[in-house]
């Protein structure tokens, strides 16, 4: 009966066709009959390709936006111990599609830990984590990379003997395959120069190609991570501080930077810099001792007392 | 490992003009050997030890993983080569087969077992499963135990080539080595040793660009192993024995040394430190026990003095890759 009224159900609620779906697990039992629950009943590994064909195919179809497909991310009461130490607790985080989300809060919050467990670089103590309705809990961290959700380090992370085209290349090399050719001359990567040196020149480092990483400057090296990280066109980015120790200068290119792929890539990025995170995010998350103190855009929070008391006891601004 | 490996590479772009340069003057050097008063016998031990810490090499030096196990492909593929030879009487060309594959079979075997640890872990791995492999080689009645394998047949490769005379078994051995040689350096220089390079630059970053990287340095493991094995059948040919003391540990700890003094991550270095280890026990054999003792102190002297190596040392003077 829902299907041909589908576009009367006002945002947030749904068909109950879709309703299987909506919290991103796969129930097959909880869908009707047809197409869709002969598909989601095949083995495993189809499914996340079943489920993004169908869910196309119904977007085409309806023009509804669904639930998994309004936030890309998903987390439920995701918590990490560390030793009796709850470094992040029962934390609910909602990313939504082509947003920029800011992490905020005190050193040692917990935003750090946070990235490393919606990466998979920790196993979370418990609660689950939805990528696209696709439950990443147990996944290994390059198969949550190769999905889309790509992260960067608080700590610059490149290569540093390799120059800074070398750099953007092995990112671009994974996805065309033949990084296994070990009889191959590597001169067959010269193919990805063209691209490279586009994402190069996006973030202002065309005449830093052939520099070995390690010579260059602190704020280049952040912006060749990002470089690096955009050459897998992820869906989803996570920046951890991309503008720390960064001068002036260097910020204002690289928010600018952000602000432009935010156009195409959902942005989930920590900054301590509170004036970058008021001029780029669309909502923000304040994150304290592990757990969600608030949410909101810059201007609600900005009068949260609770919010404020967080970040003048720990002696922020 | 990063501490050993830090700074190793100088800081320019590799030039690959350089390194074939270099590679083609070795390998003429190295074909005039036999027209020179050098003892052949103490040149092919040397390049099969080269290729031997060549192939440890590509593991430590561009995979950041220390094997501290590796005798046991150099002494799998000896042993199983010269059985092979000797009581299953195959020609070389067989006889060299057998050995790779049984040390491509063990490095796939032990490489499993201990890619997944990292730093120290794996080295440790890598020493006890070469220890148990001792043992099993101690005991095995193919092995002839304290013995080893005497009187090995060198017969005709290719039913042409007879490795009975010195000078065809230089040459054999000399293609053998640079033809090892040249895979290294292709891998080195390949898409997968990109990737390679990558994993050991910085593991955590490689997996956040979806590398898987365990599968990466599981394959640098295979290469390196099996490269190593073809290093012990080709000195089967040459010492027409294999032993005990090619599965032992400290042969384990004499490739990382050779490969130290050389120069670690250097694709140079490893022939070099070859040939200056082999040179020394050599000529300083008089000196008996002693010569231990010197090859200690040189260890130290290189970790202390010059950490890059006799290469490492010469390519960062120069700010060239070698
Ligand atoms: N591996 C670990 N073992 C034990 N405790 C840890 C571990 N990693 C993080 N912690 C602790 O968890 C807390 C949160 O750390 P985290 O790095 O996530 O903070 P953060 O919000 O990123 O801080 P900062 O703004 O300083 O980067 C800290 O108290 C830290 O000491
Ligand atoms: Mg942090």
């Amino acid at each position: 009966m829902a299907h041909r009224n589908r576009r009367a159900f006002p945002r947030g609620s749904f068909p109950p066709c879709l309703i299987h779906r909506v919290d991103g697990i796969f129930r097959p039992e909880a869908a009707g009959p047809g197409r869709f629950s002969k598909a989601s009943r095949r083995a495993c590994p189809n499914r996340e390709k079943v489920a993004a064909r169908e869910m196309a195919s119904r977007r085409r179809l309806t023009g509804e936006i669904c639930l998994a497909d309004e936030f890309i991310l998903e987390t439920h009461g995701l918590t990490k111990e560390f030793a009796g130490f709850f470094a992040v607790r029962d934390v609910a985080l909602k990313v939504r599609r082509g947003s920029i989300h800011a992490l905020i809060g005190p050193n040692g919050a917990g935003k750090t830990t946070c990235f490393n467990l919606l990466t998979k670089f920790l196993k979370p103590s418990a609660g689950q984590i939805l990528y696209k309705g696709q439950d990443i809990t147990a996944m290994a961290p390059a198969d949550v990379a190769r999905l889309g959700l790509v992260r960067s380090f608080q700590i610059s992370a490149v290569f540093p003997h390799l120059t800074a085209l070398e750099n953007v290349r092995v990112a671009l090399q994974r996805q065309h395959g033949s990084s296994f050719d070990f009889w191959r001359s590597k001169s067959v990567l010269d193919r990805f120069n063209g691209r490279a040196m586009e994402l190069l020149s996006d973030v202002g480092l065309s005449e830093f190609a052939n520099t070995p990483a390690v010579e260059m400057p602190y704020g280049r090296k952040r912006a060749l991570e990002i470089a690096t990280t955009l050459a897998l066109d992820p869906e989803m980015m996570l920046l951890d501080e991309p503008m720390a120790g960064m001068g002036h200068e260097d910020i204002d290119k690289i928010a600018a930077l952000i602000k432009r792929i935010s156009a195409k890539h959902t942005i989930l990025m920590v900054e301590h810099n509170l004036s970058v995170v008021a001029n780029l995010s669309d909502i923000i998350t304040v994150l304290t001792r592990g757990q969600v103190l608030a949410q909101g855009n810059y201007a609600e929070l900005s009068k949260d007392e609770r919010v404020k008391e967080a970040y003048l006891g720990a002696g922020h601004a | 490992m990063s501490a050993l490996t830090d700074d190793t590479i100088p800081v320019t772009p590799r030039a690959m003009r350089d390194e074939m340069m270099v590679f083609g003057a070795m390998a003429v050097l190295l074909a005039l050997v036999p027209l020179t008063d050098i003892y052949p016998f103490f040149v092919m031990q040397a390049l099969c030890f080269a290729l031997l810490a060549c192939a440890f090499n590509l593991l430590i030096g561009y995979g950041g993983l220390l094997s501290f196990g590796h005798a046991m492909f150099l002494g799998t593929a000896g042993y199983c080569s010269a059985h092979a030879l000797k009581v299953w009487g195959v020609t070389p060309e067989l006889g060299i087969v057998v050995g790779v594959a049984a040390a491509a079979a063990l490095s796939v075997v032990t490489g499993f077992i201990s890619i997944r640890r990292q730093g120290i872990y794996f080295s440790m791995i890598t020493l006890a499963l070469s220890q148990l492999l001792y043992f099993i080689y101690l005991q095995a009645p193919f092995t002839h135990g304290e013995d080893g394998i005497q009187g090995i047949p060198q017969g005709y490769l290719f039913g042409i080539f007879n490795l009975s005379k010195p000078t065809v078994l230089y040459y054999v051995v000399l293609a053998g080595f640079l033809g090892g040689f040249l895979l290294i350096f292709r891998t080195i220089n390949s898409p997968f040793g990109e990737v390679l390079k990558s994993i050991r630059e910085n593991e955590q970053r490689a997996i956040s660009l979806g590398y898987k990287t365990d599968q990466y340095k599981l394959l640098a493991f295979i290469l390196s192993g099996t490269l190593a094995g073809f290093a012990g059948s080709l000195k089967v040919f040459v010492a027409q024995n294999a032993s005990l003391t090619d599965v032992h540990w400290t042969m384990s700890g004499e490739i990382v040394l050779m490969t130290l003094v050389g120069g670690l991550g250097t694709i140079f270095g490893p022939v070099v430190g070859a040939f200056v280890i082999i040179a020394m026990q050599q000529y300083l054999a008089g000196f008996g026990q002693w010569v231990t003792v010197i090859q200690g102190v040189i260890f130290v002297a290189c970790v202390l003095t010059f950490r890059r190596g006799i290469i490492g040392e010469i390519a960062h003077y120069f700010r060239r890759s070698l």
